[in-house]
């Protein structure tokens, strides 16, 4: 299994030690090329307003599209901005590939970003994981096909469709490997089916 | 522990946030808004650029509240501010403001020959020059949350942040060889702490993300210097001293990304109008070299 990480810009490599560590290969995609090589796609924190840009230059919106349709992608913080249907504050053409309305920024600035204790629900169990939330957005919405997967303060930090996972928060900037670990199944299901 | 503080990890956390993208020096609302529009992943407010600072003298300052509120209402990335060295109630104000990241910069007339500002006291990051490995160490230990090649502002010269990028990245290699007996003599011999030195020992690389900055003016440049190491690229008078900053931002943007795509930078490059001027260092009498500001 190779697994791309969205390398325009952002806290990439962070993703990349993570899967390391999960002895995953990974591919840096930079381009539509880049992507076929892989059976998964994360999508790191970053900036969504540089992504976005880069993304449609680069010919990756397009094929970002295609490949979500046969294959998983997950996303942190802008990632999540980056593969949402609707951004609520802000003028953004998102990926709108999981049915979530998000604020950018919701939480405020920097001095506003936070470190807490995030409910977590996978695999059946209830149990708790570091958030780390850097100038983070809310998911205002959950629409159709949304399993919401790990709360805050009653916000939902953490949600997946058929295809897609998306957190609000930064697992790569922790040393737990669960997220990461789930995602890996979910391509893994994929995969099989 | 330094890296187990969670107010740190924060700041930090940040500073990956903005790896492989470009952060803008801008003066007006305008600016920052064209700077966003070309994918600048932080603007940097100031009232004047280094360009203008260097050709006007006189000591300068932290930048006016009212045109940082002004920035901030503008864009949506984050807004980054300068303070002088030292200077730590301009950086209390800058706190105060929201800003998302205070530069201690060389840029600005040093508050304090002696001392840098205390980080730590801080919640939000802050980001400093350097030189060198000791100076790089230091401003760690102090408790800046990303470091930057000090370059040589407001020239449109390059050679200067390539010295010091270099020399960086040959000291964190020497770091690697040294045996744990020579790391406190090693530590007094630069003038850093040892902490910050065992980390660079054990993981073979800086604590914090280091960037590029000062002089950078041309796609080619930005290349140059992330294939030197750098993991983003400042850029001060080099994009609003061009004749065409919209152009010449976006082509700075996308070069960072595909700094190794030699065709991307190729066409990034072409025709893209009259860079700034640009000074040669050595035409610069010594004591009105920045690099040299700061400690």
């Amino acid at each position: 299994m190779k697994i791309g990480i969205l390398a325009i810009q952002g806290d990439f490599e962070l993703h990349r030690k993570m899967l390391s560590r999960l002895n995953v290969d990974t591919v840096l995609v930079k381009s539509p090329a880049d992507l076929e090589k892989c059976d998964g796609l994360i999508i790191p924190g970053g900036e969504s307003t540089t992504f976005i840009k880069l993304l449609k230059v680069s010919g990756l919106f397009a094929a970002v599209k295609q490949f979500s349709q046969a294959k998983a992608i997950m996303g942190t913080c802008a990632g999540l901005i980056t593969l949402a249907r609707k951004v609520t504050n802000f003028s953004l053409e998102t990926l709108d590939l999981i049915d979530l309305d998000v604020a950018r920024n919701a939480y405020g600035r920097q001095i506003d970003s936070f470190i807490g204790e995030v409910a977590l629900h996978i695999n059946g169990r209830d149990t708790s994981f570091e958030g780390v939330f850097i100038r983070a957005p809310r998911i205002e919405k959950t629409g159709q096909g949304i399993r919401s997967l790990a709360f805050y303060q009653g916000d939902v930090v953490l949600a997946e469709n058929e295809n897609i996972l998306v957190a609000t928060f930064h697992p790569e900037l922790t040393e737990d490997t669960r997220i990461h670990e789930y995602f890996i199944r979910k391509i893994q299901a994929k995969i099989q089916s | 522990m330094l890296f187990e503080d969670k107010n740190y990890k924060l700041k930090i956390g940040l500073a990956e946030m903005l790896k492989g993208g470009v952060i803008m020096d801008v003066t007006t609302a305008e600016q920052a808004k064209i700077a966003e529009e070309a994918g600048a992943v932080a603007v940097m407010a100031l009232e004047r650029i280094p360009a203008d600072i260097r050709a006007q003298g006189g000591v300068a300052r932290m930048t006016d509240p009212k045109l940082i509120k002004e920035i901030q209402k503008a864009v949506s990335i984050p807004v980054m501010a300068k303070c002088r060295i030292g200077h730590f109630a301009e950086a209390q104000i800058l706190e105060s403001l929201g800003v998302d990241f205070i530069d201690e910069s060389e840029v600005l007339t040093p508050a304090d020959e002696e001392y840098h500002i205390d980080k730590h006291s801080f919640k939000i990051p802050f980001v400093c020059g350097c030189r060198n490995i000791g100076e790089a160490l230091r401003r760690i230990g102090e408790g800046a949350a990303l470091l930057r090649t000090k370059g040589e502002a407001g020239t449109g010269n390059i050679v200067e942040a390539v010295r010091h990028m270099r020399a960086v990245q040959r000291e964190i290699k020497h770091i690697t060889t040294l045996g744990n007996e020579e790391l406190v003599g090693y530590g007094k011999s630069i003038g850093a702490p040892v902490e910050v030195i065992s980390y660079v020992k054990r993981e073979g690389k800086l604590p914090v993300p280091n960037f590029a900055a000062g002089g950078i003016a041309t796609p080619a440049d930005a290349s140059l210097m992330m294939q030197l190491g750098a993991e983003s690229v400042f850029v001060g008078s080099g994009i609003f001293k061009s004749s065409e900053p919209e152009r010449r931002a976006k082509a700075i943007v996308r070069t960072t990304t595909h700094y190794l795509d030699f065709d991307i930078v190729a066409k990034e490059s072409e025709d893209l109008k009259e860079p700034m001027k640009g000074i040669d260092i050595k035409e610069i009498p010594e004591e009105q070299l920045l690099q040299t500001r700061g400690w």
